[in-house]
C-alpha cells in the first residue's frame, strides 16, 4: 500500500543521500519525492510516498526517518486530513483532426496547453492522483508522447 | 586560532584524554598541534586497530573514544571500527583529514567520500568547509555520540581547514532542535506495566547493552530482587546482571544455556531492557515466548516492535525508566512456583563441556576466571572464542566484558583490549583471541610493546577458523572448506615484537602460565594449543526455535 509522508529536514548538504540511503538500505521503497526550501530557507519540505506492505513496515519508516539527525518532523497523512496534489507535463498528438477534441477533454480538469508546435501539444494539469490517474487515461488515445510528473506534494 | 588548534582545544574541553591514530599528509596541520598538546597520543600500526582501541576504550570507561587518521586510506581503514561501534551502540568520535576544500571532488591524491562511505555506518557524520563551524561542530559531534542511543560520529576536516585562522569560540549552550532523546518514560506506560507485572506468574527479565551504556546495573538488580523475576542477557548484556546471583540465568540465544533459553520459552511475561530481539537471541520468531507478553524499554523507538511484538512498549532511558517502575510496583507477583520450575531448569540442563587430558577451550577461561577472581576485564575476537569467553567466565559488573556483539568483527579483541586497559589501567585486561582473529590485527603488537600498554592474550589455537569449521562439520558434512588455518611461532612472533610468549600444550601447565603471563609487566601471548574440534554447546541451529537446541554431551 502507498502511504505519503512528509519530512521536515535541515536543508544541509547530504541530508537527500541520508534519507534515499535509509531507504536503499532497509529495503524500503520510495514511489515519488518532491523537495524544496520552505519560507525558512534552513528547512527543507519532503513529500514522499513510500510503499510499505503493512502498518509495521510503515512505523519502522517513520521511526527510521526521525532516527536521523537532520530530520526534524515527520508527519505520515495516511490517517490524517490533508490535501495533495501533483503537477504533470505531458506531450501529446495535436494535430487538426484531433484539437477540439483534445481541448474538449482538457476542460474537465485542471490542465491546459501551455504550448504547441506543428502536430505536438504541451499539456499541464494539477490534480489529485485520481483526477491525474484519469485524465492521463484519456490522454492515452490522442496518444502521449512523453510524461514529466513533479511527484505528490501534499500538506495538512 | 587555525583550525587543527581549535580542535585540540576542543576535544580538552570535551575531556578526552587518549586519541588513537596514524599520521597522513592530510593530518599534517593536526598532527603538528598533536605534537604539543597535553593529550595522551596512542600511535597505532593499522588504522583499524585505531578505530577498534578508541571503540574498547570507550566500552570500558563509557566515555566516547577518539580516533584519528588521514583522509582516503586511513579514513575507509577506519570503517570496519566504525561500523562495528555502530552495531553495538559505543560513544565514540572518528577524526578524519580531507584533501582540500577546493581539490573535494576532483579524484584528488587520497582523497575518498569518507562522508559518504561512513554515513550508513555512524549515527551521524559532519564535513566541515568552514573553520568557523568547527568547534560547533566538535562539541555537537561529542553531544550527538554521547546522548540517547550512543553510537559513532565522524567529522571530516579538509586540510585547509586546518590551517584556517579563526577566532576560537566555545559554543556553551548547544541546541540541536532535531535531536532530543527521550530519557523519561510515559508515566502512563510504567503504570501499566507495573500492573502487568503485578499479575504476571512466570516474568522474567530479558536484558541487553542498554542497560550498561545507561548505567541502569543497580537499579535492574533491585527490580529483579524485588519482583523475584529470574534474568537473562544478551551478548552485549553480560555484565548488566551478576553471572552469580541466584537470579542469574546467564545468556540466552544461539549459545546461550539452555535453560535461559527454555524459561524464556515457558515464561508468561518478558520485561525486555535495552535489548533489541536480534535474530541471534529470538531464533525462529514464531516460536520464541509464544505465550508471553511483552514489556520492552528502549531508548531507540525504532527497536521497539522491529523484529518481535510488543504488549507495552516504553520510550527512554532504561535507569530511568526501570526507578520510575520501582516506584509505581504497589504490588508484586509471587514467583514462588516458577523459579522452583527454573532451578529444575538449571538442574536439568547445566552449561558443561566433557573435560579431559587434552586442554579444553572452556577449562583455559575457567581457570582464566579463577587467576583474575572474576574481575579482569575480558576482550575477545570473534567466533568460538567468543562464545566460550561469554558462558564460561563469570562477569559480576557491567563494562568488564567487551566484544564486537553485532557486526562481529574479527581482529577487534587485541585492539579493544589496548583502548580498555589506557582506559581503566588498574584492570587486568585478558583478549580471549582464536588463532584466526588474533593474526587480524596483530600488527598492534608494536604499539603495545611502544607504549607499555600491558594486556594479555589467550589464544585459544585450534588451527582452525573454529566456528566456521564447526558449521562446516554440522551443516556442511564436515567438507572443511579452507578453515584449517595455518599459524605462525606465536612466541616467537611476541618476542620478535619484545612482548613475551608462552607455549602451553599440556592441562597442567594452564594455570602455571596464566599465573606467569599475570606477573609479567609486559604484553603476554599465552598460545594454548586446545582441542581442535572442540565446539561450542548448546548451540541453536539457524532458523530453529531456540528451546530447539543441539547439546553436545546429551
Amino acid at each position: 500500500m502507498r502511504h505519503t509522508i512528509s519530512v521536515l529536514v535541515e536543508n544541509k548538504p547530504g541530508v537527500l543521500a541520508r534519507i534515499s540511503g535509509l531507504f536503499s538500505a532497509r529495503g524500503y521503497n520510495i514511489a515519488s519525492l518532491a523537495v524544496s526550501e520552505t519560507l525558512e530557507p534552513e528547512i527543507s519540505y519532503m513529500t514522499m510516498v513510500v510503499e510499505a506492505e503493512d502498518e509495521k513496515v510503515l512505523e519502522q519508516i517513520k521511526k527510521q526517518l526521525n532516527k536521523l539527525i537532520d530530520v526534524i518532523t515527520v508527519t505520515d497523512f495516511t490517517k490524517k486530513e490533508h490535501v495533495d496534489r501533483e503537477l504533470i507535463l505531458a506531450k501529446v498528438n495535436y494535430s487538426a483532426k484531433e484539437k477540439v477534441k483534445l481541448e474538449g477533454a482538457l476542460n474537465k480538469y485542471v490542465a491546459k496547453i501551455i504550448q504547441h508546435k506543428g502536430d505536438i501539444a504541451i499539456i499541464e494539469a494539477v490534480g489529485e492522483q485520481s483526477q491525474i490517474k484519469e485524465l492521463l487515461e484519456r490522454l492515452q488515445q490522442f496518444g502521449i508522447k512523453e510524461l514529466v510528473r513533479t511527484g505528490r506534494i501534499a500538506i495538512a | 586560532m587555525i583550525g587543527a588548534e581549535i580542535l585540540i582545544e576542543c576535544l580538552k574541553r570535551e575531556g578526552v584524554q587518549v586519541i588513537f591514530g596514524y599520521p597522513g599528509g592530510q593530518v599534517l596541520p593536526l598532527f603538528d598541534k598533536i605534537y604539543d598538546a597535553d593529550i595522551r597520543f596512542i600511535l597505532v600500526r593499522h588504522e583499524q586497530g585505531a578505530a577498534h582501541a578508541a571503540d574498547g576504550y570507550a566500552r570500558a570507561t563509557g566515555k566516547p573514544g577518539v580516533c584519528v587518521a588521514t583522509s582516503g586510506p586511513g579514513a575507509t581503514n577506519l570503517v570496519t571500527g566504525i561500523a562495528t561501534a555502530y552495531m553495538d551502540s559505543i560513544p565514540m568520535v572518528a577524526i578524519t583529514g580531507q584533501v582540500k576544500t577546493f581539490l573535494i571532488g576532483n579524484d584528488a591524491f587520497q582523497e575518498a567520500d569518507v562522508t559518504g562511505i561512513t554515513r550508513p555506518i555512524t549515527k551521524h557524520n559532519f564535513l566541515v568547509k568552514d573553520v568557523k563551524d568547527l568547534a560547533r561542530v566538535v562539541r555537537e559531534a561529542f553531544y550527538i555520540a554521547s546522548t540517547g542511543r550512543p553510537g559513532p560520529v565522524l567529522i571530516d576536516i579538509p586540510s585547509d581547514v586546518q590551517m584556517q585562522d579563526s577566532e576560537f569560540i566555545w559554543p556553551e549552550k548547544l541546541e540541536i532542535r532535531s535531536y532530543k532523546p527521550t530519557y523519561f518514560g510515559h508515566p502512563g506506560q510504567i503504570k501499566k506495566a507495573a500492573k502487568l507485572i503485578a499479575g504476571a506468574e512466570k516474568p522474567l527479565i530479558y536484558c541487553g547493552g542498554g542497560i550498561i551504556s545507561s548505567g541502569a546495573t543497580f537499579i535492574l538488580r533491585a527490580l529483579a530482587e524485588k519482583i523475584q523475576a529470574p534474568v537473562t542477557w544478551t551478548l552485549m548484556g553480560i555484565g548488566a546482571f551478576p553471572a552469580t546471583h541466584k537470579l542469574s540465568l546467564g545468556m540466552l540465544g544461539m549459545h546461550g544455556t539452555a535453560y535461559a533459553n527454555h524459561a524464556i520459552t515457558a515464561s508468561d511475561l518478558i520485561i525486555a531492557v535495552g535489548a533489541r530481539f536480534d535474530d541471534r537471541v529470538t531464533g525462529r520468531l514464531d516460536a520464541f515466548a509464544p505465550s508471553a507478553k511483552v514489556i520492552h524499554i528502549d531508548i531507540d523507538p525504532s527497536s521497539i516492535g522491529k523484529n518481535f511484538r510488543v504488549d507495552i512498549p516504553i520510550v527512554g532511558d532504561a535507569k530511568n525508566i526501570l526507578g520510575e517502575l520501582l516506584e509505581q510496583l504497589k504490588e508484586i507477583p509471587d514467583t514462588t512456583e516458577w523459579l522452583k520450575e527454573v532451578e529444575a531448569l538449571k538442574k536439568k540442563y547445566p552449561l558443561r563441556y566433557k573435560d579431559g587430558d587434552k586442554i579444553k577451550p572452556q577449562y583455559v577461561i575457567e581457570q582464566i576466571d579463577e587467576a583474575t577472581k572474576g574481575e579482569a576485564i575480558i576482550t575477545t575476537e570473534v567466533g568460538q572464542n567468543q562464545m566460550w569467553a561469554a558462558q564460561w567466565y563469570r562477569y559480576t559488573s557491567p563494562r568488564t566484558f567487551i566484544s564486537s556483539g553485532g557486526l562481529g568483527t574479527m581482529g577487534f579483541g587485541f585492539p579493544a583490549a589496548m583502548g580498555a586497559k589506557l582506559g581503566c589501567p588498574e584492570k587486568i585486561v585478558f583478549d580471549i583471541a582464536g588463532d584466526g582473529s588474533i593474526q587480524m590485527n596483530i600488527q598492534e603488537l608494536a604499539t603495545c610493546v611502544c607504549n607499555k600498554i600491558n594486556v594479555k592474550v589467550a589464544i585459544l589455537n585450534n588451527g582452525y577458523l573454529g566456528m566456521v569449521r564447526q558449521w562446516q562439520e554440522l551443516f556442511y558434512k564436515k567438507r572443511y572448506s579452507h578453515t584449517c588455518i595455518a599459524g605462525p611461532d606465536f612466541v616467537k612472533l611476541a618476542e620478535s615484537f619484545g612482548a613475551v610468549g608462552i607455549r602451553v600444550t599440556k592441562k597442567e601447565e594452564v594455570r602455571p602460565a596464566i599465573e606467569k603471563a599475570l606477573s609479567i609487566d609486559n604484553t603476554v601471548f599465552i598460545d594454548f594449543h586446545i582441542e581442535p574440534e572442540e565446539n561450542v554447546y548448546p548451540m541453536v541451529p539457524a532458523g530453529e526455535a531456540i528451546n530447539r537446541m543441539i547439546e553436545g554431551l546429551a
